[in-house]
């Protein structure tokens, strides 16, 4: 058993090692990462930001952002 | 976290509307959002024939989805714009959102049908790809809705989009496009009526509408788009949003409410010159209009010397 969370980034595609158990809050801050242009995504399933992450979880910081002038 | 309805778990924090929702009443303010926008700005009527303008990205999918659970009679549009395996991507996700609601997708093979693909067409016009994309997409979706009889042609531009482009505006006082900035531009001149129903709601929460209504959108960026600058004014307005909340749709709706009329008389004389395109018929300000342009120097077919109809196909439509 794992005691990390690990998390997929896209743009471009990585993962990287968390300790667990983490707020998601307090995950975006570590990742340095603005929780207005992401969404945390569990197995399909969006979770807040005071949702907890444990250890074993994977998790995708799915970007909201898309470009191109309109 | 609890949905602020129903006391259920929470799936979503709307920090602008200190706001929690569950799933099932995130999709329900998703839609009253889009019923207030087409309500306040009298943007669609019930008997309007519509075409969606459809990417395969969250915004279209999204607004297409809602329009049609509103009752709507809404087409979609999709225009491949041979940007290798990601208009491959798009496409399909494009065709099986259509398939999956029984609804009509039509489709226009800008390579196949105009001779050019927007990498190509980029660089011969010298323009930024996203230039070039976004002036392409814009003449074939007015001409589409135009040829089709459509009422009223939708675009998925967001809250983000809208405030990033107003940003973008008024960093550089390009008053003859504030002007124009409407979530509603009426029908006149050669355009269709144009209309942006997901003006209320914001990027997050639209990919957080297809999150939980089960969409299977696009989510990886246009290839093409790296460095956009509408990219870098969005990420410092969330940069604003995210110290203090509700800033990006108090800066867009107070543009609408108390300075957009301020600017109505520049785009009016921009209006005013406007002619028919020698070869294609479009409207336009000078002799040959930009796509026509864009698609000579691409080597591309769109030089009629008639006014030419998009053509438009049905592949994989149910």
């Amino acid at each position: 058993m794992t005691d990390t969370v690990l998390v997929r980034l896209r743009n471009p595609n990585r993962e990287t090692d968390m300790a667990a158990p983490v707020l998601v809050s307090v995950l975006l801050e570590r990742l340095e990462i603005n929780r207005e242009s992401v969404l945390v995504v569990r197995n399909g399933t969006i979770v807040p930001g005071d949702g907890r992450l444990d250890p074993g979880d994977v998790v995708e910081i799915r970007p909201v952002i898309s470009g191109g002038a309109s | 976290m609890k949905c602020v309805v129903c006391r259920g778990p929470a799936v979503i924090d709307l920090k602008r509307h200190n706001a929690n929702f569950c799933p099932e009443h995130f999709t329900k303010y998703c839609r009253e959002q889009v019923e207030r926008a087409i309500s306040d700005f009298d943007m669609i009527d019930p008997d309007d024939r519509v075409l969606v303008a459809v990417s395969g990205g969250k915004d279209s999918l999204a607004v297409w989805d809602i329009l049609l659970d509103l009752g709507y009679r809404a087409d979609g549009l999709y225009i491949g714009l041979g940007i290798g395996g990601y208009s491959d991507t798009s496409g399909r996700h494009a065709r099986d959102y259509a398939r999956s609601r029984g609804a009509e997708l039509l489709e226009v093979d800008l390579p196949g049908e105009y001779g050019y693909d927007i990498p190509t067409g980029s660089r011969a016009a010298r323009r930024t790809p996203c230039s070039a994309c976004g002036l392409s997409k814009r003449h074939l979706f007015d001409k589409a809705a135009l040829d089709g009889g459509y009422d009223v042609l939708v675009t998925g531009h967001n809250l983000d989009d809208e405030a990033a482009v107003l940003f973008g505006n008024v960093l550089h006082w390009q008053t003859e496009y504030l002007g124009r900035q409407r979530p509603v531009l009426p029908a006149r001149d050669g355009f269709p009526r144009k209309v942006k129903p997901l003006v209320r709601l914001s990027e997050r929460e639209m990919a957080a509408y297809c999150i939980v209504t089960g969409i299977d959108y696009l989510v990886d960026e246009c290839p093409m788009a790296a460095g956009n600058k509408h990219i870098g004014y969005k990420e410092a307005l969330n940069d604003i949003e995210v110290r203090s909340p509700g800033s990006k749709a108090d800066f867009y709706f107070s543009f609408l409410r108390r300075a957009a009329d301020r600017f109505e008389a520049e785009s009016e004389t921009e209006r005013e010159s406007l002619s028919a395109c020698a070869r294609c018929g479009a409207p336009t300000t000078t002799e040959v209009c930009a796509f026509c342009r864009l698609a000579e120097r691409a080597g591309g077919t769109s030089g009629a010397t008639t006014p030419q109809p998009v053509t438009l196909s049905r592949k994989d439509s149910p």
